[in-house]
């Protein structure tokens, strides 16, 4: 009986996050996240890897320097992923990453990430823009409206919550929604390896 | 505009009944089906009155009945014993019974063919040379496009509408999000617009004046504040907007005005909106060209000067929230010159 | 071959040996306490929980309506934001039509068709008490919901896109469309009690022109039900399949073939029944006060019946009228624009019939009358502003403002909660056994009459001046501000009146006068047994001769005959109510609460996963196998009673039996 409440109270917890609608926001600050990223060292290729303990490719530390990546909120709260799908149509990222396919961009529904797939990885890849086309949006788009696309494109991988993660789109339908999406768990970056 | 019931004398009852109702809300005539000023509202309106009248006095004698029950009481508290039938009663009263039942259906059938009457008038094809303008509802606000068959010459505007006097007006109506529903009290009754199903509306205003509307289909969190302005003037004052509306958007007149559009440039603005004539063309917000010579920011939520400009800009979400326009994070010089500019966009 | 040669049908003036009373109260008793609360599956313990739960969310709704009308009460208002104000006037909404107006009618109905039919129970009494819990589900699923945060808010109509996975992030919507699925299996339940019960368990002697009116607006509203809930049901399913992860279908998507506007027709064509699956069984309290408190027979019974069926079908041709602002062809809006003023014709007999029964009568003006007689003007204000609506035309201007909710709280504040305060007075002596105070009822009348027009009477104004439904606010230059704070005044005075009543009825459940079987001399069989009635509801089963027995034919003989340790009763024919055969009732039984539990679960689970569905529906079947599996009562409720072994005949097999004298 207690077990029954415990699950039901941890339920009706997460129900609370998931249905706020944050208008005038909060999100994780921009500035902390940004702190351990540092620019120069970023390359893409075999040696790019989300593994901190593997070589020094990827030197970002994370969480201010935790090595933890750092916790979007938006991830678990729907109304914010639903802004951030409305805002990858309304900002063009289609025109480049099509719905998560790719197209002149990589795609964004696999588990292959260049850059990374930590939220604060994703936040600096639009924040800075990254080589052979990804524009930096730097100025641009408000720190919170990234925070949600960012939430949004792992949604796209299925690396955010699934409950919250948004539905079949009123438009037409080229792939499942991200709520009913497989989670594709990040992998190295598809850059072939040396013979 | 006809009047539909004729007389003098019920046009004055219909002014004395008018003039208290129009004090308690504050005479404002100007979001008002009563207060026609189209042709189209002019039939509704006198349909209205058809109505009103005739039900009123229908009303006043159920009423009589009613309060008759009252006087016929009897005043014993314990129960009375219960009646036998007496049947020259029954049948008397059958008849009168029967009566109001035939007087019912032959009002019913006046409503019907008044009606249909109206709506078929209402629903005339619009005369050639009617002005097109297409309006597509958006979460929440409202784009208007004024059609030409020269598309250099079309004006695309937000949240006003103007029309010419005594020409005939045909809106197209589209939604690409959810429903909502198009409504000019003065001049129609409303039609939604229903994704997937564009439709069109015709009126023409037959008195010059300026007037409001509103979205009245629930639509989300600031249905509420999704208004429009609507003016009616004559034909020359309404060509001379239309081509002040045609230009490019104004060059910056002075330092400060220049420094708001390299603020305008730089900042997340060019990121939803559009000033024709320079480099910010996108199409998620609304087109501010022209937007100096607005009335109203927000779809009709606050009057447009350079304070309400101010607050709008830096929190919009304070004003209307859950409106898609993001807080943005500026120096005060900054906004300052940024809503300088924009306020020279006349 | 019934051999009713065999019925006793034995004279009233025979000593009752008092055996069969007692032993019937143990019969029809239920165990004590709380699992004696949870099994019972006696009609008028389901009924008076039905009435008491719909009450309380009627209070809830109308909570929810002060405080929308608090932030209404001035322009640009900051004591609630848009989301708030949102889920408060959806829910409102979906409280008052499907949690209290539908089961409270429905509940009326319940407790008493059976006693005014003269029988002892519903048909089928384990899925009664199913059809309750299942609607106590739903609404606790509505009210949790608003409480965190997922309150539905997407209006009481849901509208699609608005409502669909695009536009409605989160589970809010979910939790609509699945509190929609529980309440409305409880009204199938209802109806489906009440037809059988109407057409078989009727009193021997009550042929179909002989029962009374309110038992023929219950069964015009069972059957209206059973049309109309299907297509919510189907609407909000469908709905729920478009949202739901995995499933995703695209129903209401234009861009895959899909259309938005079929939502609209198939809310629609439930939507404009359920409000006369409201407005009738109102009409049939009012009805029975007229008749009672007129001191005459009904004037024009036939024609009240004719009407009664004519705007059951009628009313099932009018959906279109709720959408006359979208585009659908304009000579289809003609014919709903004629059948919406033919619907009239029905309405306006009713009222004809009701005034000359008042006025050829000797009217006594109780409280229960005078709540009858506030009804008559304000549902007729309302019903005429209908007819207005009914024109194209003029709705195109009103359509979505706030005199279309003018209009609808006047057709259903006045023509259903003004006749069932004039219930609640009536019948409260029935169901407790004391009189509500007259004086506090007329205070309550008075100050609800004058609340209520105070608060809607505006609307009107403000709808025709541009005010349109479902703002969280308006800006100072509509003007609209003076008309508003009246309004919200007027909300103040109707809570008031809420308050005073009930004072009323907390105070006389105390207090109150004792009332005896029949305080207010009336007609019909559920005055001639004690109140409040016991379990068993009549010693002896009555017949009837006429439409108004305890008038006409107080010395009527009764049925004996039934058996005194099962729970037994009457089956009769159909048209002319002649004796059938006996037919034994199941008793108190858990598997009711159980299934409840098992498909309400079920239907819950499905807002978050769709494999809810066929886990609860598994679960469901093993209950279910359990509910009917034969033999299967629980030993400790037939402890005291001699109980024959259950023979392997069906019971529509037994015929009556010759009881020893």
């Amino acid at each position: 009986m207690k077990h029954a409440v415990l699950i039901l109270a941890s339920v009706l917890l997460v129900s609370c996050k998931r249905e706020e609608r944050g208008f005038r926001v909060s999100p994780p600050s921009a500035n902390e996240a940004m702190q351990g990223l540092r620019i120069s060292t970023l390359i893409p290729g075999p040696h790019g890897t989300n593994d901190p303990s593997k070589g020094n490719a990827l030197e970002l530390t994370g969480d201010r320097g935790t090595n933890q990546p750092v916790h979007n909120d938006y991830e678990e709260n729907a109304y914010a992923m639903s802004e951030g799908s409305r805002l990858f149509e309304n900002f063009n990222c289609v025109g480049c990453h099509s719905h998560g396919g790719g197209g002149m961009g990589p795609p964004l529904m696999d588990d292959k990430w260049i850059y990374g797939s930590n939220p604060e990885q994703i936040f600096a890849t639009i924040e800075q823009g990254r080589p052979n086309g990804m524009p930096s949006f730097r100025g641009r788009i408000p720190d919170a409206q990234v925070w949600q696309l960012a939430a949004y494109v792992r949604s796209m991988s299925g690396l955010a919550s699934k409950s919250a993660a948004p539905g079949r789109e009123d438009h037409l339908s080229g792939k499942k929604p991200e709520s009913s999406t497989k989670t594709q768990s990040p992998k190295d970056s598809a850059t072939p390896k040396p013979r | 505009m006809q009047n539909r019931t004729g007389t003098s004398l019920t046009l004055n009852f219909r002014l004395l009944l008018c003039i208290p109702i129009m004090a308690l809300t504050g005479c404002s005539g100007m979001q008002s089906a009563l207060n026609p000023a189209g042709a189209q509202a002019g039939r509704i309106s006198g349909l209205w009155w058809l109505f009103f009248f005739v039900l009123t006095s229908v009303y006043v004698l159920v009423l009589i009945f009613t309060i008759a029950v009252f006087f016929r009481r009897h005043r014993s508290s314990l129960p009375l014993a219960p009646e036998l039938p007496h049947p020259p009663r029954e049948r008397r009263a059958q008849t009168i019974v029967g009566s109001a039942v035939g007087v019912t259906v032959i009002i019913l059938f006046v409503f019907l063919f008044a009606e249909f009457a109206t709506g078929h008038s209402l629903q005339e094809q619009p005369e050639p040379g009617a002005l097109q303008i297409k309006v597509t509802g958006r979460q929440w606000w409202w784009e208007v496009q004024y059609q030409d068959p020269t598309p250099s010459r079309m004006v695309t505007t937000a949240n006003e509408i103007h029309v010419p006097v005594g020409r005939s007006v045909q809106f197209q109506l589209q939604s690409p999000d959810v429903i909502h529903s198009f409504w000019a009290p003065n001049f129609h009754g409303k039609k939604d617009l229903i994704p997937g199903h564009p439709t069109t509306l015709t009126f023409k205003a037959t008195t010059p004046g300026t007037f409001r509307g509103q979205c009245a289909e629930y639509c989300g969190f600031q249905h509420a504040h999704m208004r429009f302005v609507i003016v009616a003037e004559s034909t020359n004052d309404f060509q001379t907007w239309l081509e002040q509306q045609r230009q490019p958007g104004r060059e910056p007149g002075d330092e400060t005005e220049k420094k708001g559009k390299e603020v305008f440039m730089s900042a997340s603005c060019v990121m939803c909106h559009t000033i024709q004539g320079t480099p910010a063309r996108a199409t998620v917000g609304p087109d501010l060209t022209h937007l100096g010579s607005r009335p109203f920011l927000g779809a009709g939520t606050i009057p447009n000067n350079l304070g309400h400009l101010g607050g709008w800009v830096l929190d919009p979400q304070s004003i209307k929230p859950g409106v898609h326009m993001p807080q943005n994070n500026l120096s005060p010089g900054d906004l300052r010159a940024l809503i300088a500019y924009l306020e020279s966009l006349k | 071959m019934t051999r009713t040669s065999h019925l006793q049908i034995r004279d009233f003036k025979g000593d009752i040996p008092r055996a069969d009373a007692e032993q019937l109260e143990r019969v029809w008793s239920r165990p004590k306490g709380l699992l004696g609360w949870l099994v019972t599956t006696n009609h008028k313990d389901i009924g008076k929980r039905y009435i008491v739960t719909a009450f309380i969310f009627f209070l809830c709704g109308g909570l929810l309506a002060a405080l929308m009308r608090l932030q209404l009460m001035k322009p640009e208002n900051s004591f609630l934001g848009p989301d708030l104000y949102n889920q408060f006037f959806t829910v409102h909404g979906t409280t008052m039509m499907f949690l209290f107006a539908v089961p409270i009618m429905e509940g009326m109905g319940i407790y008493l068709v059976p006693l005014m039919l003269g029988t002892r129970n519903v048909p089928f009494p384990r899925m009664n008490t199913f059809g309750y819990y299942i609607y106590l589900l739903g609404g606790i699923l509505l009210f949790v919901s608003l409480f965190l945060n997922v309150g539905p808010d997407a209006g009481w109509f849901a509208y699609v896109p608005l409502s669909g996975p695009h536009y409605s992030p989160g589970k809010r919507v979910d939790i609509w469309s699945q509190m929609i699925t529980l309440t409305e299996i409880a009204a199938l339940v209802g109806a489906v009690e009440i037809i059988t019960a109407v057409f078989k368990h009727r009193a021997v002697g009550m042929s179909l022109n002989r029962i009374p009116m309110f038992v023929w607006a219950q069964v015009v509203t069972s059957f209206m039900v059973i049309f109309a809930m299907p297509s919510i049901m189907l609407a909000s399913g469908v709905l729920a399949m478009d949202r739901l992860a995995h499933v995703n279908t695209h129903f209401f998507n234009p861009a895959e073939g899909g259309d938005a506007l079929l939502y609209q027709h198939l809310f629609w064509f439930f939507g404009h029944p359920e409000v006369y699956i409201i407005f009738i069984p109102a009409t049939g309290f009012v009805s029975t006060i007229v008749e009672t408190f007129s001191r005459r027979k009904m004037f024009g019974y036939l024609g009240l019946v004719l009407s009664l069926v004519s705007t059951a079908f009628i009313g099932f041709g009018l959906w279109v009228h709720h959408m006359f602002a979208t585009p659908v062809a304009e000579l289809g809006q003609g014919f709903f624009t004629g059948a919406s003023m033919l619907i009239a014709i029905p309405s306006g007999i009713q009222i004809f019939c009701w005034l000359t029964t008042l006025l050829t009568g000797k009217p006594q003006l109780k409280t229960p009358l005078l709540w009858v007689l506030g009804f008559i003007a304000l549902f007729v204000l309302g019903g005429l502003t209908g007819i207005m609506l009914a024109s194209v035309s003029l709705d195109l201007q009103v359509h979505d403002t706030f005199f279309v909710v003018a209009h609808f709280h006047y057709v259903l504040i006045g023509g259903a909660v003004f006749p069932l305060f004039g219930a609640f007075y009536y019948w409260f002596p029935k169901w407790t056994g004391r009189m509500l105070s007259e004086g506090l009822g007329k205070l309550n009348f008075w100050l609800f009459f004058i609340g209520f027009n105070l608060t809607f009477f505006p609307m009107h104004i403000l709808g025709l001046h541009g005010m349109t439904r479902r703002i969280y606010t308006y800006v100072v230059e509509s003007g609209w501000g003076n008309l508003n704070l009246l309004a919200t005044i007027g909300a103040g005075v109707m809570a008031l009146s809420v308050i005073v009543f009930l004072t009323n009825v907390f105070v006389s459940r105390k207090s109150g006068v004792i009332a005896g079987a029949n305080p207010w001399g009336a007609p019909t069989l559920e005055w001639g047994t004690a109140s409040p009635p016991p379990p068993y509801g009549f010693l002896y089963l009555p017949t009837v001769q006429s439409r108004d027995p305890l008038w006409s034919d107080k010395d009527s003989p009764v049925i004996v005959g039934l058996s005194n340790t099962k729970r037994e009763v009457l089956n009769t024919t159909i048209l002319d109510a002649m004796p059938e055969h006996r037919y034994e009732l199941a008793i108190d039984s858990i598997w009711p609460f159980a299934l409840a539990l098992a498909a309400g679960g079920s239907f819950i689970g499905a807002v978050f996963n769709a494999w809810a569905i066929p886990i609860g529906a598994a679960l469901s079947f093993l209950v279910l196998s359990l509910w009917f599996w034969r033999g299967n009562e629980p030993k400790f409720l037939l402890e005291g009673i001699q109980h024959t072994p259950s023979s392997p005949s069906h019971p529509s097999k037994r015929v009556l039996e010759e009881t020893p004298a």
